[in-house]
């Protein structure tokens, strides 16, 4: 027989109860159009996640030095400078998975332009440093080598200290700024980069170089580096290949034998990234499965239907099976009517799930992501959905016996 | 060779713990081209034979030769094949499908066989003017008469250019003028070479028929050939009779 022609036959025996129909594929619309609208706030959601993690930094390795220890009680990382400028410069020149790295010493101190002052985290770096961050400029240029080598008395600018400073919609290139009483001309400005996900805020931070950093804030440059490094590694995949790599260069250094602890540490950031990822991931499977209870009540709908259906349709059934119509071909009529009803209401969740996702982001400014993939897969399962649930009534309706059915009332 | 050939056919029932012995050995032969009646009353067991005669049943035991091949053994997929291919039905409610036109409802046997969508139209016209339905392709069931409703259904029947045309009580529900109406068409079946038998028990309908089977208890209790009293002519006189009482 004819699918084309079974087709036909179900699209009619369908329409005949419009109502029904409807209201039978309502539960595979709601069911697929949550499941679609769940995925792409999470998705949206993961996106969110990725991106402020790119804005920290790509392939982003952070060096600690290591910790005091005296009397028994251990300060936090970073409290004992363990880490050598010498230490910077073989990390650098001597690894195969590092890019690039950068020292980042850090003070809070208070700028004071002709007009404001505003206290902000000045951060002693290296050109690199913006690099590393992905932190282009807005105006201006960064600081150069060439400054770094000079100790030049040159600042770098985040955007919030230069609203502080100068107030907006003023070009702040070319002007002086006093850190303490040391004046330092502007040569850039940040570009703005938003807050962290935590909420600091990261344009709320002036750079200039360490060289002057060490010699003007710290009062001297000495052996040890008193900060952090910001180390980039050469691609995502090689940042656990360049940790190994300078974790062992640094015990080598540091005449570290075995059994001693580190006297430093090093963050892989993709790490973190990797973990607030499976939270968000957690959160979205676990919308998404409660969606696909609901796409399952709608199959259980369906079933329910089309039960009804074969049952009212019984005489139906006898006529057509006493006319010539093998059982196979009574079942394929309503699975195909069962499949045309999920299908049906799995495009039309489609469409429903699309727009909520699309009015969520909207009204409320959440990230979203419509995946394509999702999109077929949930039209597919739907489909499925007819088919397992439309194959017991399919079933009940090929093993009538025309006689009873024929008789039927 | 007879067309349908039964013999000694069984059908038992289980029904609970009481077996019901429905046929008990019933044998009957039909030739091509004949008109047979098969009278009996409720419970006696006819229509179970008509049942086991249209393939829509298995016997017990005993053997049913239908055009020359052995069906009593044959598995639901094959029966349905046969139903389509040798048999065509008439039913007492017409079981034509609600909202679907009369062309469609005569569609539907060639549907199951499998006839382009073409071929079926034009058969399925041609059929409905041999029963005297031009002008009513397009209408649905409950725009048609019950007499008309009758004719459509046995242009479905007739659709396949079955061998054997079987009707359970086909003037059952209809009104003695359209109940002549509709035995002077299967009377043309006959002529045209086709096998009718169908189940009655109104002796005035038996009478068109060439034979009559009386079935009693599950066996056959007479089985009789007759001279048909011409429907067409019955017809006519049943007219001219109701013109003179609307005259009068």
């Amino acid at each position: 027989m004819n699918p084309f022609v079974t087709l036909r036959i179900a699209l009619r025996a369908l329409m005949r109860n419009t109502m029904r129909s409807f209201l039978t594929t309502l539960g595979i619309i709601i069911g697929v159009a949550a499941v679609i609208a769940m995925m792409a706030i999470g998705a949206g959601a993961r996106a969110q996640v990725q991106a402020a993690f790119a804005a920290m930094g790509t392939n982003l390795l952070i060096l600690l030095p290591g910790s005091t220890s005296a009397g028994g009680s251990h300060g936090g990382f970073g409290s004992m400078p363990t880490l050598t400028w010498d230490d910077l410069t073989a990390i650098r020149n001597e690894l195969s998975n590092v890019k690039a790295a950068s020292p980042a010493l850090r003070s809070n101190q208070s700028l004071i332009s002709d007009e404001n002052n505003w206290t902000t985290s000045i951060t002693g770096t290296s050109p690199e440093y913006f690099q590393i961050r992905n932190w282009p400029m807005d105006g201006g240029a960064a600081f150069t080598d060439g400054d770094v080598t000079a100790g030049a008395k040159v600042v770098v600018l985040g955007k919030t200290v230069v609203d502080r400073l100068f107030g907006k919609r003023v070009d702040p290139v070319g002007q002086t700024v006093r850190i303490g009483s040391t004046p330092f001309s502007v040569v850039g400005v940040a570009a703005a980069k938003g807050q962290s996900s935590t909420g600091q805020d990261y344009d709320d931070a002036a750079f200039i170089p360490y060289t002057t950093f060490a010699r003007r804030i710290q009062g001297g440059l000495s052996k040890y580096l008193s900060g952090t490094v910001f180390i980039q590694a050469a691609s995502s995949e090689q940042t656990s290949r360049a940790m190994a790599e300078i974790t062992r260069l640094l015990r080598d250094r540091h005449k570290l034998v075995d059994g001693q602890d580190d006297d430093f540490s090093i963050r892989n950031l993709n790490e973190v990234a990797g973990a607030q990822q499976q939270g968000t991931d957690t959160i979205t499977t676990l919308l998404a499965s409660v969606a696909a209870v609901s796409l399952l009540v709608g199959g259980i709908g369906i079933m329910n239907i089309m039960l009804v259906s074969v049952t009212e349709r019984t005489r139906e059934i006898g006529v057509r099976m006493a006319i010539g119509a093998k059982p196979r071909s009574i079942l394929l009529q309503f699975l195909i009517e069962a499949l045309v009803l999920s299908i049906v209401g799995g495009i039309l969740g489609v469409v429903f799930g699309v727009g909520i996702a699309t009015w969520l982001a909207n009204k409320f400014q959440w990230p979203i992501q419509i995946q394509v993939d999702v999109i077929s897969l949930s039209v597919g399962f739907s489909g499925l959905v007819g088919i397992i649930f439309g194959l017991f009534p399919a079933r009940k309706a090929s093993k009538l016996d025309p006689i009873e059915a024929l008789r039927y009332e | 060779m007879p067309i349908i050939e039964i013999k000694d056919v069984v059908k038992t029932y289980q029904t609970g713990d009481v077996q019901v012995h429905a046929l008990r050995g019933v044998s009957l032969s039909i030739e091509e081209g004949e008109f047979v009646a098969i009278m009996g009353a409720s419970g006696s067991g006819k229509s179970t034979l008509m049942n086991i005669v249209g393939c829509l049943d298995r016997p017990t035991a005993g053997a049913y030769h239908l055009a020359g091949r052995e069906v009593s053994g044959l598995n639901r997929d094959a029966l349905a094949e046969v139903r389509n291919q040798v048999l065509g039905f008439v039913f007492q409610n017409f079981n034509l499908l609600s909202r679907t036109s009369a062309l469609e409802n005569v569609e539907l046997p060639l549907i199951y066989r499998g006839v382009s969508g073409k071929e079926r139209h034009r058969r399925a016209t041609r059929a409905l003017e041999r029963v005297g339905l031009t002008g009513r392709l397009d209408h649905t069931p409950n725009q048609l008469s019950g007499g008309q409703q009758q004719r459509v259904a046995i242009a479905r029947a007739l659709v396949g250019e079955p061998k054997v045309v079987l009707a359970d009580e086909p003037t059952g529900n209809l009104d003695s003028l359209t109940s002549v109406e509709v035995m002077a068409l299967f009377q043309e079946l006959q002529q045209a070479g086709i096998t009718v038998a169908l189940v009655t028990h109104e002796p005035d309908i038996a009478e068109f028929s060439s034979r009559v089977v009386v079935v009693r208890d599950g066996l056959i209790l007479s089985d009789q050939r007759q001279s048909p009293k011409n429907a067409r002519q019955a017809l006519d006189e049943l007219v001219a009779a109701k013109a003179r009482e609307e005259h009068a």
